[in-house]
């Protein structure tokens, strides 16, 4: 028979007065994260006259999927956008990813003399920018305006952050694995597609979340560049929307006249509530791979 | 000799391309972006010294025939009013977000680490990530709901309690309070699952040791995760404080957008910038603001970046 000689630890318990107190704490506040999107959701399935009596509500009087079904309508611009921020996105990413893989291959390349300038190369960009206004006139002489290419290029396809996070990963796969496939006769092309970047795929899920979100929430390119509505994208689309509303609003609000709201009030947050479909849907991975990389992006080990 | 370890000798970048074609290849979309999107982007900042003219508008134009004006446009911002006030909401809006970012992220880490079921802790986690993925614009919506007019959560719990609405859109003083509160809803969760990780990189035997030395968990919170997560808390804040001069476009835009009456407490230098390229239509003004902004956020970066490497020699970003 084994004797144990570890010393006992009074074990904590598991209902004690502290863990109810930092329970109710931690609740508290994912409480607070949750119910102002509750109530937008809610809000985006009142009736519209239950809206102007009582305003938004937690508990709203009738219930009506009125805005889904008028913003589900062929043709509504909501669809629109909604269509062009998920071309953007889906395209955007997957060439964003292509790129920034690739050039991280070849900073992790050992054999590659000058790798560490190459990143200082990419590194200053990270350091200095100049500023909205160079990006500005150089977007228009490229003729990026007015065009899809305007939503895609700008800004989002290649972020250098992305690059050194997916090289930190490379430089961290062992040596020996691009030797024995030199050995065996492997060329650089081979080592890379069918070696490096196969192995290197839960960091490009997280540069791949990173592109994606930032994609998909993106409003800038559009801000900046774009002037045909039939271009915009469902973000952008959502801005307007709201200042067109608030706008006339606040001249109501400010001349007391009645109540004349064109796009109605759950139209508004029935838009903002499927805009965030793609996340909910991406959930899972996001608080997989994306956390991951915003925790290794901001501790460096 | 082993060919896999190059010798020190240096070859030249000519010999290394054709040594490594391949990889030279494939480096060429990212190299091109950064020399087309921001390399190309420095010689403009030129024109912040030039009244700058739209048919004169590609890089030889504006170096070698630009209409030199001198410091004309920095005088023009700094003669208005408005320079000391928008770098002053910047940089007072920035110390309030990290001042109360960090306080909160840290107390939210370190109750999740003493938090004991493992089903409360995940959800309540992925519950306060949320809003961290969503879009500003979004949150503007969201804002909307709490704080509209008629409609708002608030102004109707306001009359509910027999107390007159407020105007909140109208009333310029509330917004820093207001923006600071969104600001910890939409980012603390993510930045308190950061020091959890740095939490968890805390030798366990550290926390046991002081057990059976018969610590409590409020001495043992207090005396060694605390004081082990420090040079975490001290690196991020420094690094945030390199960042006080850039200003947060995007939250400030979607959430006060071309609000005026608010422009007092929220108008930040981005915006600023904005508007003198977008609306005014004035790029060299505009350049003028951005160089102000991005020469001291430069040395701020670079100071904070050099006392990080001096305190914490492992943490700095370079």
């Amino acid at each position: 028979m084994q004797q144990e000689t570890v010393v006992k630890i009074k074990p904590h318990k598991k209902y004690s007065l502290a863990n109810f107190l930092i329970a109710l704490f931690i609740g508290a506040f994912a409480l607070m994260c949750l119910l102002p999107m509750v109530l937008t959701v809610i809000v985006s399935f009142t009736d519209e006259g239950a809206i102007m009596r009582n305003g938004y509500s937690f508990f709203p009087e009738k219930w009506s999927a009125y805005a889904y079904k008028l913003m589900f309508q062929g043709g509504s611009s909501v669809m629109r956008g909604y269509g062009i921020s998920l071309l953007i996105t889906f395209v955007g990413t997957l060439i964003a990813i292509l790129i920034t893989s690739l050039a991280a291959y070849t900073l992790a390349n050992k054999r590659v003399e000058h790798c560490g300038k190459i990143g200082l190369f990419f590194f200053v960009p990270m350091v200095f920018n100049a500023g909205m206004v160079p990006w500005y006139l150089i977007c228009t002489r490229l003729g990026l305006r007015n065009n899809l290419w305007a939503l895609l290029i700008p800004n989002l396809l290649f972020n250098p952050f992305n690059l050194f996070l997916v090289r930190n990963y490379m430089s961290g796969l062992p040596d020996s694995l691009r030797e024995s496939a030199t050995i065996d006769g492997a060329n650089d092309a081979v080592i890379a597609t069918r070696i490096y970047i196969p192995l290197s795929l839960p960091v490009i899920a997280t540069i791949g979340l990173f592109y994606g979100l930032g994609y998909w929430n993106d409003w800038w390119n559009a801000i900046m560049l774009v002037d045909n509505k039939k271009l915009f994208p469902i973000q952008y689309l959502l801005l307007q929307l709201r200042s067109q509303i608030s706008m006339l609003r606040d001249l109501q609000y400010m001349a007391g006249a009645g109540y004349v709201t064109p796009p109605s009030e759950s139209i508004k947050m029935a838009t903002a509530v499927i805009t965030i479909g793609p996340i909910v849907l991406l959930y899972p991975f996001l608080q997989r791979y994306y956390i991951k990389g915003m925790v290794v992006g901001a501790v460096k080990e | 000799m082993n060919r896999m370890s190059p010798d020190k000798r240096r070859i030249g970048l000519v010999s290394d391309i054709r040594r490594n074609r391949f990889s030279y290849l494939i480096l060429l979309p990212a190299a091109a972006y950064v020399i087309i999107f921001s390399y190309l982007s420095y010689p403009y900042i030129a024109i912040a010294f030039q009244r700058f003219d739209y048919r004169k508008s590609n890089i030889f134009q504006i170096l070698f025939s630009g209409n030199w004006v001198g410091f004309k446009n920095f005088e023009f911002f700094f003669a208005s009013q408005n320079a000391s006030l928008v770098t002053y909401n910047t940089v007072y809006l920035n110390f309030l977000f990290i001042l109360t970012g960090t306080v909160l992220a840290v107390l939210l880490a370190l109750l999740l680490n003493e938090l004991r079921s493992k089903w409360f802790t995940k959800i309540s986690q992925s519950i306060m990530l949320f809003p961290n993925y969503i879009s500003w614009i979004v949150v503007s919506y969201i804002l909307l709901s709490l704080f509209s007019n008629e409609y708002g959560i608030v102004n109707r719990l306001m009359l509910s309690l027999g107390q007159a609405p407020k105007n909140w859109y109208t009333d310029a003083s509330v917004w820093p309070g207001i923006l600071v509160i969104v600001r910890l809803w939409k980012g603390a969760g993510m930045s308190a699952i950061i020091y959890l990780a740095a939490i968890a990189g805390i030798d366990s035997t550290m926390r046991e040791a002081a057990e059976i030395d018969g610590a409590n968990r409020f001495q043992i919170t207090t005396r060694i995760t605390l004081p082990l997560i420090t040079p975490t808390i001290v690196i991020m804040t420094l690094l945030a404080i390199g960042r006080i001069m850039f200003g947060d476009f995007g939250m400030i835009y979607a959430l006060i957008g071309d609000n005026g009456t608010l422009y007092r407490t929220t108008d930040i230098i981005d915006t600023y910038v904005f508007r003198a390229l977008r609306q005014v239509g004035d790029p060299s003004q505009a350049m003028a603001i951005s160089l102000f902004q991005s020469v001291i956020g430069f040395i701020m970066v670079f100071g904070s970046n050099a006392l990080v490497r001096k305190l914490y020699p492992d943490g700095a970003l370079y």
